[in-house]
């Protein structure tokens, strides 16, 4: 039997993505959640597992192409079940997976008393399909234009019957729709503008579009964006109105490489998140001493789980605790109507550096979890985003960012706030310093803490408050028991 | 021994599609080079297709014309035709065009290597020069326009009597009698071009009709006078076999024609094929599809990020305004601009005597597409511009949206349909629609006249053709 294996629902918002490796060949024999393909979408790249254990009948994704959720990954001839299942009587009304290729069969087959109501409703499915061949089989040829669909009915270029010339309506052949009315003057600035020009609506006669419509197109979408907070708007626009370079090549040679698709979205929600939210950063050292020493002493238990005990993991779980004590740090804002959302879950984001850019996976209910499932779970991710195995979900429903450059180095930086979070802390690295003691000077192990965070909703008083108790709950951990 | 030079954008090939993305680099401030094995830049376009056939072209038309004025009182007597000077004078139409895109080249201080380039890796070519040595040549980007070559069918391996379009504008001699095998656009030109020389030529073609995906109307026209200028038109018909020998080719012919006829020439003009094997492409990342085409995005870039492709590699239609628009796109892209290839109308022009034009959408496509569509013609007979160069022989027709009204696609048969096209093609990139065509004054009395009145059909206005409103 042949099961076709498709995209499955990836995230919310997520209803495509694009193929960037393709992991099997026909031919290849595959095991349930064996991955098929990479799959790249705007919010991450991860592997697509296969559904079905068999081999692979057909794979005709390349590279670059494009797959809709629900759309077919793979068909996966799977092995001999039909024998097992012929002892049921009648396996055919199946499920609604049983494609339309099982139906010619089926037909040729004695006559097991004529299914009701699925057989009747399949029919004009299953006559769909079949109608479709034929005109492209009694079609001349080389009539169509070159689209993607064209190259599978296209018949071997073996015996050219005349010289192919041919006028393409190119962006005809795409939609079946006329090409969107405008001139190829105000397309090259919907280009520009990163407008879509079938989604703009012409003032004109006949809906003919003008460069001013494509402005207070481009305009609406900035608006939009900025009004409603999500930044999804923004996504619309590639990234923010963009001057014109100067010739860098006058200068020396350069090389040009496009813009990744993790990368396009880091530079999209960052600009949005730094042209919308005034930014303030607070600075603070906390003595980490004594919690080194713990550390250190405990983390052969934690790694007998599995995990890593890390300074991350415990500031998971510090900060988690600081956002059930400052509730204005677990907020969002909401532009539209003025209102302030504050959350009952406590998710914490930690940036992770990849190959292919910042990725930010997104631990949940951290309160609830105990330091041990913490470190294990912060390992397991960053392992997960490194390896493409990362899924949209799992970086998604965050309300507070940490991120740890202390692995490399630094003393302070000001890190941009993950919005529509409201604050995130930035972590350089811990050095040992003179601290004056009761009149002397005693080496301490100080870990240098920066705080930026929105100061719409927060102020100034309150970040030193909340960064200052995240320094004090590290110093002393029974804080956290006490007060966390 | 080899030298190594660096540039910032390297065009393989100098065809149309290649020095005009090689030019306009330049122009954008790219240090840009065009490697290319003839003496100029000009490829198949200038050297053995579009320019040579339309000179001789031209000479069939001069022929046509001085026969035809005997009916207007005017007796030249029979023409004497010296193939020889023929020949010469065309080979100085291409000497003077590529010499003179060569110049530019130079005004442009664009590189010209002459040599056959082959991919190292993505960023190197090894030229082989023409005048002896090797020459590598390091890029930043390039852009492939390689180009196509006539395609051929294998029973004609072993003639020596065959012909494909390069060695048929070459012009070394006129046979009694042609075959052309394949009743498209290069057939149907270079047939006219050998008949007016006095050969006696038939047309082979296996669909049901000439030029294959023209509409049939259009095609109607031309198909009349081709009746009387060539001995013979089969359509429906396939070459079963052929046999040389000293007297001349005899082939068997299958389908709706079943004969046996001698020829003493056949030019196999079956279509063309993408150049993309024999020059290192494997070497990089670029990606050729099963039809031999490379694959690249509206950007026209391959799947090699530095690599683009233009022009006739890149797939249908294979045509040169085509690919100079491609390669004016990719040359764009690659100086930072944010560009892509996004033409609502390409025209393709038969340079047959009539002509045949088109752009942007035809009724054919529309009904195979299921577009509904509102089609207004305007019959030549009509027009008194037509009248007055004896060539009523013609018809013009719009493809209109009925709804909005736009002008989707422009057809037109007739004496330099192939100049009056392109205001279809603006008309349609300009989304206008069939009152903006009716309501823009043209010229009295020309043959464009006939695309105004079209649109005044559309709406049942039309001056000069009396229609009874639609219910």
């Amino acid at each position: 039997m042949i099961v076709e294996v498709r995209l499955p629902e990836i995230s919310e918002n997520v209803d495509s993505g694009d193929v960037t490796k393709v992991l099997v060949a026909q031919g290849d024999t595959v095991a349930v959640d064996q991955a098929l393909i990479e799959l790249e979408t705007e919010k991450a790249v991860f592997e697509v597992p296969s559904t079905a254990a068999g081999v692979v009948a057909e794979i005709s994704l390349k590279p670059g192409d494009s797959v809709k959720v629900g759309g077919v990954i793979a068909k996966i001839e799977t092995e001999a079940k039909e024998g097992a299942d012929a002892s049921q009587a009648a396996p055919p009304p199946k499920t609604d997976e049983a494609p339309q290729l099982a139906q010619p069969a089926r037909e040729s087959e004695p006559a097991p008393a004529p299914a009701p109501a699925p057989k009747a409703e399949e029919a004009p499915k299953s006559s769909a399909p079949a109608r479709a061949p034929a005109p492209a089989q009694s079609a001349p040829a080389p009539r169509k234009p070159e689209t993607v669909a064209a190259r599978a009915s296209a018949p071997p270029a073996e015996e050219p019957t005349a010289d192919s010339i041919r006028s393409t309506v190119v962006a005809v052949a795409k939609d079946s729709g006329a090409p969107a009315a405008a001139s190829p003057t105000v397309r090259r600035l919907a280009r520009e503008l990163g407008v879509d020009i079938n989604q703009v609506r012409g003032s004109g006669p006949s809906g003919r579009i003008s460069s001013e419509d494509v402005q207070s197109f481009a305009k609406s979408i900035i608006t939009a964006a900025t009004g409603d907070g999500g930044g999804r708007g923004a996504a619309a626009l590639t990234p923010a109105a963009a001057r014109a370079l100067p010739d860098f090549t006058r200068y020396g040679d350069v090389e040009r490489q496009p813009m990744s698709k993790v990368r396009t979205l880091t530079a999209q929600n960052l600009a949005y998140a730094w042209t919308s939210v005034p930014h303030v950063t607070q600075h603070d050292d906390a003595d980490i001493t004594t919690l080194e020493a713990a550390r250190k002493k405990h983390a052969p238990s934690v790694e007998a789980a599995g995990g890593k005990l890390t300074m991350t993991s415990i500031l998971v779980k510090v900060c988690a605790a600081a956002l059930k004590r400052f509730p204005d740090f677990n907020a969002s804002i909401d532009v539209t109507r003025g209102e302030i959302v504050y959350k009952r879950y406590y998710n914490v984001g930690i940036a992770v550096d990849t190959e292919r850019g910042l990725l930010v996976p997104v631990l949940r209910d951290v309160d609830k979890k105990n330091l041990v499932a913490l470190s294990v779970e912060v390992t397991q991710l960053a392992e997960k985003a490194r390896n493409k195995r990362i899924m949209p979900d799992d970086m998604e429903g965050g309300n507070f960012t940490i991120s740890n450059l202390g692995g490399i180095g630094g003393t302070s930086f000001t890190p941009i706030v993950n919005a529509p979070e409201v604050a995130i802390l930035g972590v350089s690295r811990s050095a040992h310093k003179p601290v004056y003691n009761n009149g002397s000077f005693e080496p301490r192990l100080m870990l240098p803490l920066s705080l930026s965070y929105d100061h719409r909703v927060i102020d100034g008083a309150s970040a030193a408050r909340f960064l200052r108790w995240v320094c004090e709950a590290l110093e002393d951990p029974i804080l956290l028991a006490l007060e966390g | 021994m080899s030298t190594t030079e660096s540039f910032q954008l390297v065009v393989l090939g100098g065809g149309p599609g290649g020095y005009a993305a090689a030019f306009l680099g330049a122009d954008l401030g790219l240090k840009t080079a065009i490697v290319d094995m003839e003496e100029n830049p000009g490829g198949v376009c200038l050297y053995r297709g579009c320019i040579p056939s339309k000179a001789l072209l031209h000479i069939a038309k001069v022929l046509h014309e001085a026969d035809a004025a005997r009916a207007m009182g005017i007796e030249f007597g029979q023409p004497r035709i010296d193939v020889e000077a023929v020949r010469t004078w065309k080979e100085g139409v291409v000497r003077k065009l590529t010499g003179g895109v060569g110049q530019i080249a130079k005004f442009r201080k664009v590189t010209f290597v002459r040599g056959f380039g082959t991919f190292i890796d993505a960023h190197t070519l090894a030229v082989s020069l023409a005048l002896g040595g090797e020459q590598l040549i390091h890029f930043d980007h390039c852009i492939v326009a390689t180009g196509s070559r006539p395609a051929t069918l294998p029973m004609f391996k072993d003639v020596a009597r065959v012909l494909d379009s390069t060695s048929a504008l070459e012009l070394r001699e006129v046979p009694r009698s042609l075959l052309v095998v394949g009743g498209g656009y290069i057939g149907l030109e270079l047939g006219s071009v050998y008949a007016s020389l006095g050969a006696r030529v038939s047309v082979v073609e296996m669909m049901p009709g000439l030029l294959p995906g023209a509409d049939r109307d259009l095609v109607a026209v031309l198909e009349k006078r081709v009746a009387k200028s060539f001995e013979h038109v089969m359509v429906d018909t396939k070459v079963v076999k052929v046999r040389e020998d000293a007297d001349g080719i005899l082939v068997n012919f299958g389908g709706a024609s079943e004969q046996s006829i001698r020829y003493d020439h056949v030019l196999v003009s079956v279509g063309r094929k993408p150049n993309t094997t024999g020059f290192g492409l494997e070497k990089t990342k670029v990606r050729v599809n099963d039809r031999g085409f490379i694959d690249v995005d509206d950007q026209r870039r391959t799947n090699e990020p530095n690599i683009f492709a233009i022009g006739d590699v890149t797939g249908d239609p294979m045509l040169a305004h085509k690919a100079s628009h491609e390669g004016r796109v990719a040359a764009e892209v690659i100086a930072g601009h944010k560009v892509a290839f996004e033409p609502n109308a390409i025209p393709a022009v038969i340079f047959t005597d009539p002509e045949i034009a088109w752009c942007g959408l035809t009724e054919t496509q529309a009904k195979e597409r299921g577009i509904d569509v509102a089609v207004a013609k305007f019959p030549w007979g009509a027009s008194g511009r037509a009248m007055s160069i004896e060539r009523t022989d013609g018809l013009t027709k719009l493809i209109v949206d009925p709804k909005t009204e736009r002008v989707l696609g422009v057809g037109i048969v007739g004496a330099g349909a192939g100049d009056l096209i392109s205001e279809g093609a603006l008309a349609i990139e300009m989304a206008a629609t069939a009152a903006d065509v009716k309501l823009t004054i043209h010229p009295h009395p020309t043959l464009s006249e006939t695309i105004m009145e079209a649109a005044e059909v559309f709406y049942g206005q039309s001056t000069h053709v009396y229609r009874p409103k639609r219910s």
